[in-house]
């Protein structure tokens, strides 16, 4: 039926669509223009401009191994790592990091315990070691390195927000 | 039967016997340089299996061990010092260096029958042959880590203070030794379930205060009621 109603389309109504996609493309031309000039003027955060360069890699950054706890900046946020983990092995053979901070090893090795929250799986149910899901530490917890941030951050911290400290 | 002891008889009287045709100037000469030379020519052989490129020329250790080792700071690093094959895995003193190469006999009944000839085989076989290595290391107290790194070299105030902190409390008491705490420091790891870490403490002196902790023998005057104290109730 669809193929039927295609072929009866007449020619004003062909004339009309043609009209309407020529001036949505102007459009869309214009808009796509318009965001690659904002797209210019942010700064690119990793790789060189133009793409396709190649540029000798900076070198690495030096890791934070002071082993003094930061302060979260918010309760949610994952603790970060203040000490070097070169060379730890996470895989799916052994894990570095939990050969200290797994509940059983955190009395000889004095690192803090991994979270309660580390326990659960998806459905809430406790487990007896850390959950599945929670196995590969650095998609949350990362070390830190003397480093300047790429970007300004302008992030306040809650407790000062509407207090007017800026 | 007997003509095996006629035979070494015969061999026995022969030895016995002065020599009639060579001087003795010959013989002792000629048996000392012909020492000089059977023991050059051992020993030289011996240092040419103690290579890397020795042991790379076979491909179960070039295909995974080698590799393993390219990726970590014993193969690059900072100061540019590198540990090959016979470093860690070989004793430098003579006689634990012949003792470890007439074990290494195995490997080659194992080169020859394909122990470990596939990706798949070196797999199934990791946990083994990691075992053996920590097994021979923790035996010989990290001899070959000790090659090169002392605790008597180390500059405590140079290592983060975590690290200095183990060193002082397991390395310097001789209660572990490097082994317990850097498996997998230069090769990938076997899957470590149920392995457990260097520095837990043995079962019995879990819930211990740590500084009571020493497996040391007590001297035989201290009365047995006060050994490792209150802190053990």
């Amino acid at each position: 039926m669809r193929s039927q109603n295609r072929t009866r389309l007449n020619s004003l109504r062909r004339a009309k669509l043609g009209l309407l996609g020529l001036a949505s493309g102007a459009l869309l031309f214009a808009g796509i223009a318009a965001a690659q000039d904002k797209l210019g003027k942010s700064p690119r955060l990793t790789g060189p401009s133009p793409a396709t360069e190649n540029i000798p890699a900076p070198p690495l950054a030096r890791p934070v191994t002071d082993d003094i706890r930061k302060m979260r900046n918010y309760p949610e946020q994952p603790p970060v790592i203040p000490h070097s983990i070169a060379g730890y092995q996470l895989s799916l053979n052994t894990n570095r990091c939990l050969e200290c901070h797994r509940r059983q090893f955190t009395e000889a090795s004095g690192a803090p315990m991994i979270s309660v929250t580390h326990f659960m799986d998806r459905d809430f149910q406790i487990l007896s070691d850390v959950a599945p899901r929670r196995y590969f530490c650095l998609q949350c917890h990362v070390p830190q390195m003397n480093t300047a941030p790429l970007v300004k951050n302008n992030f306040i911290d809650m407790t000062k927000i509407g207090k007017g400290r800026r | 039967m007997k003509r095996l002891r006629d035979f070494i008889v015969r061999i026995w009287t022969a030895i016995r016997r002065p020599a009639v045709h060579f001087s003795l100037g010959f013989l002792t000469l000629g048996g000392f340089l012909g020492g000089i030379a059977f023991w050059g020519g051992f020993n030289t052989l011996l240092e040419l299996t103690n290579t890397e490129k020795f042991c790379i020329a076979c491909h179960e250790m070039r295909d995974n061990v080698y590799q393993e080792l390219t990726q970590t700071v014993h193969f690059t690093n900072r100061s540019g010092v590198r540990a090959t094959c016979p470093d860690c895995h070989v004793p430098h003193e003579w006689t634990d260096k012949i003792a470890r190469k007439m074990q290494a006999s195995k490997e080659v009944w194992g080169h020859l029958f394909g122990t470990i000839s596939t990706r798949q085989k070196f797999l199934d076989h990791r946990l083994k042959l990691a075992k053996h290595e920590w097994a021979r290391l923790k035996a010989n107290d990290s001899l070959e880590c000790r090659n090169c790194h002392s605790e008597i070299a180390m500059d405590f105030s140079r290592q983060t203070p975590r690290a200095a902190a183990i060193h002082n409390r397991y390395l310097v008491r001789g209660e572990k030794t490097c082994i317990d705490c850097h498996k997998g420091i230069a090769h990938q790891l076997p899957n470590m379930t149920g392995i457990e870490p260097g520095w837990q403490a043995p079962p019995d002196l879990r819930g211990v205060r740590p500084d009571r902790q020493s497996r040391l023998d007590p001297h035989p005057s201290v009365p047995a009621n006060l050994v490792n104290g209150p802190a053990r109730r």
